[in-house]
């Protein structure tokens, strides 16, 4: 995905002048947190289990070799394989070779971060081979043309009307020339189409939530059972997922999935979760031949012992980006690059370069509320504050923003000095204020009076009162 | 120890001290009303939250040993800010991973830190003031004191004991005002949507007063309030549980 993460003040305010943007992130705002407050309040132990969550994932940190190759061992048990890759490069290639493996035309997909962040629908599309999107959000922003804006509900920027458009708009060659505005009528149709193409599809591809070391499982959680059909009809069945999905026993996965339906969407759980396994038994009635997991690091490894390794422990929940107060003002594509919110405000930068992103983790005002409802207990602001401290080392970003902290830095150091020339400002501001009590427009802070007044300062120090011995207003 | 001879630092905090010194003087009345011995440092500025957020983590560092010397030897200290008492309580000792004397120093300076409020509350007790303030409020829950230092209850404690105020809530009372610090400077446009939906939640509820713990998120909401035309009086909650009447509200003039 071409990113545009630098270009993160502009996608911002092209995002916020977006009427039907800020429609659906009404409903961001208000839906997805509502439903998981209910959803926390309702299960005492939800806090307790996010604890475990969190240690779960800290003890497979420690130990991520062990896992990995026990779980490659149980896959390949069950006629599985897994493919590592450093690079989404070498993902793709990967992915390619095993598609014409079998002479694949065209490849159903489940929803997958991971193909997104190694860019795999245009990489097969530019080798002749189709890639369907069959989860609906997905499917939805495959005929827009437009990248997720959000981690689990990739459309959750279109209003409906928009979606009623654009089925016309590609259904047409279909035969479907009536224009559906009924929420149900449009799941249907997308439905209609999709069901031939599973049939014909030759290679399926899908995500995974968890990675079990114990069983050699992959599992993908859906609302739609589109990654069964995804999964199970054609001959062969590739997981792409990066290494950090990896957990030691179905029970660790089940203690996870307690709290990410609960975190994501506010449901006990999404209405399907599967469970992969191999490829088909004798005696089984469907399968695929071939099971392949595509293992992407990209990088991952690197954080472990950092102070990235927190990051993770990230189970792509989508609640820190539904909690998020900028998330709901400029919305997904503003971040400009595969991972949103304050997610990838901490992530994105690994993969892009403090210099493409430096705006992501600077764009927020350390509110905290991500942090308070990260199911893995993910600490994002001091992830956030980490890359700013990167970006300070390394001089990114306008000298004359980092100047003008060193210049203000200079004084607040030292107090006497600072009292001279901070009384002294205060007056000039109060004298520029005169009886209006506010001041409406200030060279070097347009960002902020471009939007509402300054306050005026009542006049004189507090300090300064203080020493000549005032003890009241 | 008594709750007579309990010596109290108070942080001013660089916006009271420079933009609302009344805020200043209206901890140090509660306090006193409280039972403390209240004094203030010379050697304090800032917390050092614009250089720890624009990610200059040496000025931070020095600006935090300044503050910390200046303060250690009091039984408590106290700033009228969740957002500042927040940096002092749970950033500073981070500042001193690789140093560890200086960390031990910071940890037991950040044990004695307190936001105004919830100390008057948690540790003081305060008895009630018997003060009148005739208004229909809401209170607005800045950031850092909600999330950092529980602070959420105290206020709404005492301001229900305050004569002739009404406190209506606020929905949306605990999503951030957009103000962040430099924030609403760099990402000033974003800021100021965020500051936008504020004013129309707190204008929603009908009240005349809004009180929040933090002075930079009031000046926000205030500026705010201002250039949109509409009167809605901003004040620190402080004030008003100090009695201070006389006083303009924030961004009036007078
Ligand atoms: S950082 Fe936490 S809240 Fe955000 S997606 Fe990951 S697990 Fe969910």
């Amino acid at each position: 995905m071409q990113t545009t993460s630098h270009a993160f003040k502009d996608n911002a305010r092209k995002a916020m002048a977006d009427v039907d943007l800020r429609t659906a992130l009404k409903r961001v705002e208000t839906g997805f947190t509502t439903a998981r407050r209910k959803a926390a309040d309702r299960l005492p132990e939800f806090e307790d289990l996010r604890d475990a969550g969190r240690d779960i994932k800290n003890h497979v940190l420690e130990n991520l070799d062990f896992y990995l190759e026990r779980f490659e061992e149980r896959v390949i048990a069950q006629g599985g394989k897994v493919h590592w890759c450093s690079t989404p490069r070498e993902a793709r290639e990967t992915i390619l070779k095993l598609c014409r493996s079998v002479d694949a035309r065209t490849a159903t997909k489940g929803k997958s971060m991971i193909a997104e962040e190694i860019a795999l629908n245009p990489f097969l599309e530019a080798n002749g081979i189709e890639p369907i999107e069959t989860d609906l959000g997905e499917y939805i922003i495959q005929l827009a043309d437009e990248p997720p804006s959000h981690i689990i509900g990739p459309a959750v920027h279109k209003t409906k009307d928009q979606v009623s458009d654009l089925f016309l708009e590609h259904h047409w060659k279909y035969g479907r020339t009536e224009r559906q505005t009924d929420p149900q009528a449009l799941v249907n149709e997308a439905r209609e189409i999709l069901r031939q193409k599973y049939v014909d599809a030759d290679v399926g591809i899908t995500g995974a939530n968890f990675l079990v070391a114990e069983t050699g499982s992959t599992i993908i959680v859906t609302n739609e059972g589109n990654g069964d059909l995804t999964q199970m009809l054609p001959k062969m069945h590739i997981v792409i997922a990066s290494l950090e999905k990896i957990v030691p026993t179905l029970d660790d996965m089940a203690t996870i999935m307690r709290v990410l339906a609960r975190s994501a969407t506010g449901q006990e759980m999404s209405v399907y979760t599967t469970l992969s396994t191999g490829t088909r038994r004798e005696g089984d009635l469907d399968g695929p031949e071939e099971f392949h997991v595509v293992l992407l690091d990209n990088g991952r490894s690197e954080m472990v012992g950092t102070e990235l390794q927190e990051l993770l422990r990230c189970i792509r929940c989508g609640a820190c980006m539904n909690h998020c107060p900028v998330y709901h003002t400029v919305g997904g594509h503003a971040y400009g690059w595969v991972y949103p919110g304050p997610i990838g405000a901490a992530l994105d930068p690994h993969f892009l370069g403090i210099e493409e992103a430096r705006h992501l983790p600077s764009a927020s005002t350390f509110c905290g509320k991500c942090e308070e409802v990260c199911p893995m207990r993910i600490p994002l602001p001091r992830i956030m504050r980490y890359w700013r401290e990167q970006a300070f080392e390394r001089r990114v970003g306008p000298p004359l923003e980092r100047a003008g902290i060193r210049f203000w830095a200079f004084f607040a150091r030292r107090p006497a000095l600072y009292r001279l020339a901070t009384r002294l400002a205060i007056r000039v501001l109060r004298r520029l204020a005169g009886r209006r009590g506010v001041l409406t427009a200030l060279p070097f802070a347009g960002g902020w009076t471009d939007g509402r007044d300054l306050p005026a300062p009542e006049g004189r120090t507090f300090q300064e009162l203080w020493k000549s011995g005032r003890r009241s207003p | 120890m008594t709750k007579q001879s309990v010596r109290v630092g108070l942080f001013v905090t660089c916006l009271v001290d420079l933009f609302r010194p009344s805020v200043g003087f209206a901890a140090v009345k509660l306090l006193e009303a409280a039972g403390c011995v209240v004094e203030v440092p010379a050697a304090q500025t800032c917390c050092g939250q614009p250089a720890y957020n624009s990610g200059d983590r040496a000025d931070t560092a020095a600006l935090a040993r300044n503050v910390i010397a200046a303060f250690e030897g009091f039984d408590h200290v106290v700033a009228p800010s969740g957002s500042c008492a927040g940096m002092l309580k749970h950033h500073y000792p981070r500042l001193f991973d690789d140093d560890p004397a200086m960390k031990a120093r910071a940890e037991r300076f950040a044990d004695k830190v307190h936001e105004l409020v919830s100390f008057l509350v948690d540790v003081m007790e305060m008895p009630d003031q018997g003060v009148r303030w005739e208004a229909t409020a809401t209170y607005h829950d800045s950031c850092s004191g909600l999330r950092e230092l529980k602070v959420r209850e105290q206020p709404r404690a005492l301001l229900g004991k305050v004569e002739g105020l009404t406190l209506t809530p606020l929905p949306g009372a605990e999503t951030c005002c957009g103000f962040g610090g430099t924030f609403a400077v760099k990402y000033g446009e974003v800021s100021t949507d965020m500051v936008s939906r504020k004013c129309d939640d707190v204008a929603a509820t009908g009240a005349d007063l809004l009180l929040a713990g933090d002075l930079g998120c009031l000046m926000n909401i205030a500026g705010r309030f201002r250039r949109e035309g509409k009167r809605v009086e901003c004040r620190h909650v402080a004030e008003v549980l100090a009695g201070l009447r006389d006083v303009p509200a924030i961004g009036e003039g007078g």
